[in-house]
């Protein structure tokens, strides 16, 4: 049964938009209803939520769910409003998959949508005494002044109930009692790769509960893309997840050029996907070198350094950068292949190859790391996918979740590489994975190396772009993950709404499941396996 | 590197005559000399690492760049131990207060090296609603190494100007961290 | 056997002559009151050269494991003075005092780690006749005195008033005391060996061949696990969980700045020198020159080698392997540590005792 039809008997008279995506508008009160039928329905159940992108539409507030059928791969959107702005209410779906719990938090704190239902309506990213939500159209920037007092964390949380005569009942849940023994991990320490910090509750050496606060690193990047034209939107991208700069930075290309239809060269397809799988070479090998410097060992992690910086090298040649490259522009890349290129790339993957064997035998085999990896810190399949752990952790509990085969970008449909999916779930695994897909991205580079065709490695495009009223997305598999680009344009030469799906997020909300019951040393490997990038969470 | 291949040198040579000027004696300025011999060769770092220069920075460490060569060897976790604060990425209205907090911690005598664009001015990031334009608006900056990220060639020359400057220090007498007088009352 | 080169080792007859010419110019009492200071300040000075030959050496060995060069622009070739030069820096390092901490035991506490390991390191064997501490129960004395340390680290995590020194604390409070056992254990059965605690009569017993060799299979046993046992003693990796720099930051010393700091740091790399130089003290033989039985040439070249010479070659070949093994492994978790003493070491500890004895009785050692 079509999407469509199968909606339009759930809500009768709901209405289709289908200027870029196709989206379905539900009205809030029956949203939740909707929501339910299509996340347990019995051929294609939308069981995994992509995002929840908060809006702000002038008269009212919303918010976009974007779905997605874990078993099918068919996608749909949802909107839905509130009734006004002044005391925005929506209902949660928190109750449907885990990851709204965190999704909806951030909605509220940018938008000050309250969510009834959800267990957990704090502020995620500002502080806690933050004044106004500064996404709203009407924010003014300069009604919250550098506040240099430290900030107070509550250690309670609040949850709204509407009930049925249109009162709103709060009530309170404990994050941590009075007499929990909470040891701050971050925002400076040396393992939590970058500024995040997490509240841990203990037990002796057993953790209890994981409470992470974000926002140390939120940049307020989406809010500054509304006054940029899409060119320069372009140079925040990298700034995201660093590691993954390139395929950032493609996927707001693709966006663009197809919202704007922009047809690029076969030559810039080619160069994009190479970099794209040098990029992921490069992020593995320093997701190795953090790993192992986490749990201690401090040899192996300048083994994936020296590698890391032959790839450096070869970027460096063509882009001009090292670890930030600002190389994808819309309709192409931003200059041609270096001369040495092809040599340089195919005298690499032959070292790599060769030198491989070293990380296994320092690492892999070593007795002290498989007991301190295998059998700790599993999340289930379903966990994973209700959480939204998509990357290297989802496929390591055996969620097939790889953007590169399910909705083909670049020249994913042409190459031949396998999808690496391993079904313990536990650290180990999400650490083989990524090992194993270096050696499918180097697969992958070998099979393009040689056939890059000549032509236009860019198109010319126009200074200021203007994208038609719709709403557009895209999503590349970045080296951590789903990796996409939402898209609300109203027709100008800036966007309406940028948003990221930030590929962290999800993953630092699944610590909690993850790490109860574990010890605080397992805390720490757990969040190297997982491999999150904070200002990429925090955006 | 050697003196002429440094680009401020007239900067310091004023900052020589200035301190000249208050003259101290000489037993006590080869003391001085061999404290900031020692102190400018063993600049221990300790790291505020928040977006993409901490990882410019590891690669420092790492076996092609080996910081280690020049006594930038040992990295503390703790700011009690640290001599230097690297600042190595964005600080936001939330981290302000932190890096404060971490300015203060840090035992005497203490450096602090602005890493980065956003550190020194914001960086892209100077039109946000939520980051600090300049951290040098919180705590006073020895260095300030740009880039987008840095790259390790620049982390040297910036940390070597950090030993040029600790150089000058006097650890007798205390000229350099001359305050106002409290007004007697 | 030949064991006449041992009085071309010993050192007896410079000492007593030093003794009897002070004597001879003052009275005995204040003689020995002299020799006492002079011997302290040997014992300091030579504890702060180690260690600054110590870290340098630390500092080589990793980056040679780690494809690196490690120091070497500091002082000309080589980065010589790399070390006196964070000596000096932490000399004139602040000294943080905390509000919020219990001033004494703060204050204490590197004084504590820093005796238990000087009184454990002047009982090393230097040479034969330059014990400095030297009595019939000694090996006793340095398995008392060096446990002195946990008591500095436990006080350094308590009063230090932080979350993370006080569970660096606790757990080398309860790794250090697990494998005090072990350690105990393997030294008495090399004094079983040896038929005698006193240091420089261990050495002596093993004129004739080290005790490495001496007790077959079982001494190799039980000298893997008296490094793995004194490794986890030191606080070095695989076993550094108090310091675990990962997960607390500093471990038990995060709140230590300056000298404090710096006496720590001290300890740390000397206690890895006591650990190899007891091994090498019970199981290498200390100051024995290396003999082959049969090869009388061989031999006789190896007599003309200073036994200081030999003592240090042996305890800096016992320091490098457990730097091998720090670079090598990664961290190992609290409770596995715990698992691995008390399931594993101490059982195999216990056996070897007991097959150690076994041996003696019967007579089946060289």
């Amino acid at each position: 049964m079509d999407i469509k039809d199968k909606i339009s008997t759930l809500v009768p008279g709901v209405e289709f938009k289908e200027q870029g995506d196709l989206i379905a508008v539900i009205p809030a009160a029956s949203f939740h209803r909707a929501a339910e039928a299509l996340r347990y329905d019995k051929e294609d159940a939308m069981d995994y939520l992509r995002d929840i992108v908060g809006m702000d539409w002038g008269e009212t507030l919303g918010a976009l769910y974007y779905l997605e059928s874990t078993t099918t791969h068919a996608r749909i959107v949802l909107r839905t409003e509130t009734a006004d702005r002044e005391n925005p209410l929506l209902p949660s779906v928190s109750d449907l998959w885990k990851t709204a719990v965190i999704k909806e938090r951030e909605a509220f704190d940018f938008f000050g949508i309250r969510f009834t239902g959800n267990p957990d309506m704090r502020r995620i990213f500002l502080r806690e005494d933050w004044v106004g939500h500064p996404f709203r159209k009407d924010y003014d920037e300069k009604s919250n002044e550098l506040n240099m007092n430290n900030e107070v964390n509550a250690d309670v949380t609040t949850e709204y109930t509407l009930k049925a005569d249109g009162t709103l009942t709060t009530e309170k849940h404990v994050v941590f009692e009075p007499d929990d023994f909470v040891v701050n991990v971050g925002p400076q320490h040396p393992s939590t790769h970058g500024a995040l910090r997490l509240r841990v509750a203990l037990d002796g050496e057993t953790v209890k509960r994981v409470d992470p606060v974000c926002g140390y690193i939120h940049r307020g990047i989406e809010k500054m893309n509304e006054s940029l034209t899409y060119p320069q939107t372009l140079a925040l991208t990298d700034r995201l997840d660093y590691l993954s700069a390139h395929q950032s930075r493609h996927a707001l290309c693709m966006c663009i050029e197809q919202a704007a239809g922009i047809e690029i060269s076969e030559r810039a397809k080619y160069i994009r996907t190479i970099m794209d799988e040098l990029q992921r070479i490069d992020s593995h090998l320093l997701f190795y070198s953090c790993l192992v410097l986490d749990m201690g060992g401090f040899t192996p992690f300048f083994y994936g350094f020296r590698e890391r910086e032959m790839i450096l090298q070869i970027m460096e040649e063509t882009t001009g950068g090292r670890l930030i490259q600002n190389y994808n522009m819309i309709g192409g890349v931003q200059a041609d292949l270096h001369p040495d290129f092809q040599k340089k790339v195919k005298e690499f993957i032959k070292h790599m190859r060769g030198i491989i064997h070293e990380y296994h035998e320092i690492f892999t085999g070593n007795v002290i790391v498989t007991t301190r990896l295998k059998g700790v810190g599993v999340l289930s399949k379903e966990d994973a996918i209700s959480f939204g752990a998509t990357g290297g952790t989802g496929r390591a509990s055996g969620w097939a979740n790889d953007v590169r085969k399910h909705h083909p970008y670049g020249l994913y449909d042409k190459v031949d590489f396998k999808e690496i999916v391993y079904t313990e779930g536990d650290s180990f695994a999400r650490y083989m994975v990524r090992m194993d897909e270096i050696m499918e991205s180097m697969k992958i580079i070998e099979q393009l190396i040689d056939n890059i065709p000549e032509g236009e490695y860019r198109v010319k495009t126009k200074p200021i772009i203007r994208i038609p009223e719709g709403n557009y997305s895209t999503s590349v598999e970045s080296s951590r993950g789903e990796f996409a680009v939402f898209l609300e344009s109203h027709g100008d030469k800036t966007p309406y709404r940028l948003h990221y799906r930030s590929t962290g997020l999800p993953l630092v909300h699944a610590l909690d499941t993850a790490c109860r019951g574990q010890k605080i040393a397992d805390l720490i490997a757990i969040g190297a396996s997982m491999d999150f990038v904070i200002p990429d969470i925090d955006r | 590197m050697k003196y002429e291949e440094f680009k401020n040198n007239d900067y310091l040579e004023n900052m020589v005559k200035e301190l000249q000027a208050n003259g101290v004696n000489v037993a006590v300025s080869k003391l001085d000399d061999l404290i900031n011999w020692g102190r400018s060769n063993s600049v221990w770092s300790f790291l505020l690492g928040t977006s993409c220069c901490a990882i410019e920075f590891m690669t420092l460490g790492a076996a092609r760049y080996d910081m280690a060569r020049f006594g930038f060897e040992v990295t503390r976790n703790s700011p009690r131990q640290g001599d230097v604060l690297l600042v190595l990425g964005t600080i936001t209205n939330k981290m302000a207060p932190l890096m404060k907090r971490l300015y203060d911690q840090l035992a005497e005598p203490k450096y602090v090296v602005a890493v980065g664009g956003c550190t020194i001015s914001g960086g892209p990031f100077k039109k946000s609603y939520h980051v600090v334009k300049g951290i040098d608006k919180i705590v006073p900056v020895d260095v300030y190494i740009p880039g987008c990220p840095p790259r390790p060639e620049a982390f040297y020359y910036g940390l070597m100007q950090l030993q040029r400057k600790i150089k000058l220090e006097h650890f007798f007498g205390g000229v350099n961290r001359k305050q106002p007088k409290p007004i007697e009352e | 056997m030949n064991t006449s080169f041992l009085d071309y080792y010993s050192i007896q007859p410079v000492t007593s002559w030093i003794h009897e010419a002070l004597c001879s110019v003052m009275p005995e009492a204040l003689a020995i009151f002299i020799e006492c200071v002079v011997i302290g300040v040997v014992i300091v000075a030579l504890y702060a050269v180690l260690a600054i030959i110590l870290i340098y050496m630390e500092r080589k060995v990793c980056a040679a494991f780690q494809c690196r060069i490690g120091p070497n622009r500091v002082g000309g070739k080589g980065g010589l003075l790399q070390v006196p030069a964070d000596v000096l820096k932490i000399l004139t390092k602040e000294i943080i005092r905390l509000k919020n901490s219990d001033h004494l035991l703060y204050d204490l506490a590197p004084y504590l780690v820093i005796l238990a390991s000087i009184l454990s390191f002047s009982c090393l064997p230097w040479n034969k006749g330059a014990h400095i501490l030297d009595m019939n129960i000694g090996i006793l004395f340095v398995l008392a005195a060096s446990s002195i340390g946990v008591v500095g680290i436990l006080l350094a995590g308590w009063a230090s008033n932080n979350k993370y020194t006080m569970i660096g604390a606790v757990r080398s409070g309860a790794m250090i005391i697990s494998y005090e056992l072990s350690l105990g254990i393997i030294v008495l059965s090399m004094v079983v060996l040896s038929e005698t605690a006193s240091i420089s009569g261990i050495v002596e017993s093993q004129a004739n061949g080290w005790n490495l060799f001496k007790g077959h299979a079982i001494a190799i046993l039980a000298f893997v696990v008296y490094l793995i046992a004194g490794n986890a003693e030191a606080n070095r990796g695989p076993f550094d969980l108090a310091e675990a720099e990962q997960e607390l930051t500093a471990g038990y010393h995060t709140e230590y700045s300056g000298l404090h700091f710096g006496f720590f740091y001290l300890a740390e790399y000397l206690n890895l020198f006591i650990t190899a130089g007891f091994a090498s003290t019970l199981f290498l033989g200390g100051w024995m020159p290396l003999h082959v039985a049969g090869l009388d040439g061989f031999n006789a070249v190896m007599d003309y080698i200073p036994g200081v010479v030999w003592f240090f070659g042996k305890t800096f070949f016992v320091v490098w392997l457990l730097m091998w093994i720090k670079w090598t492994f990664i961290r190992l978790r609290i409770d596995q540590v715990l698992v691995f003493e008390w399931k594993y070491l101490m059982p195999t500890s216990l056996l070897i005792l007991i097959l150690m004895v076994v041996l003696k009785v019967f007579g089946l050692v060289f």
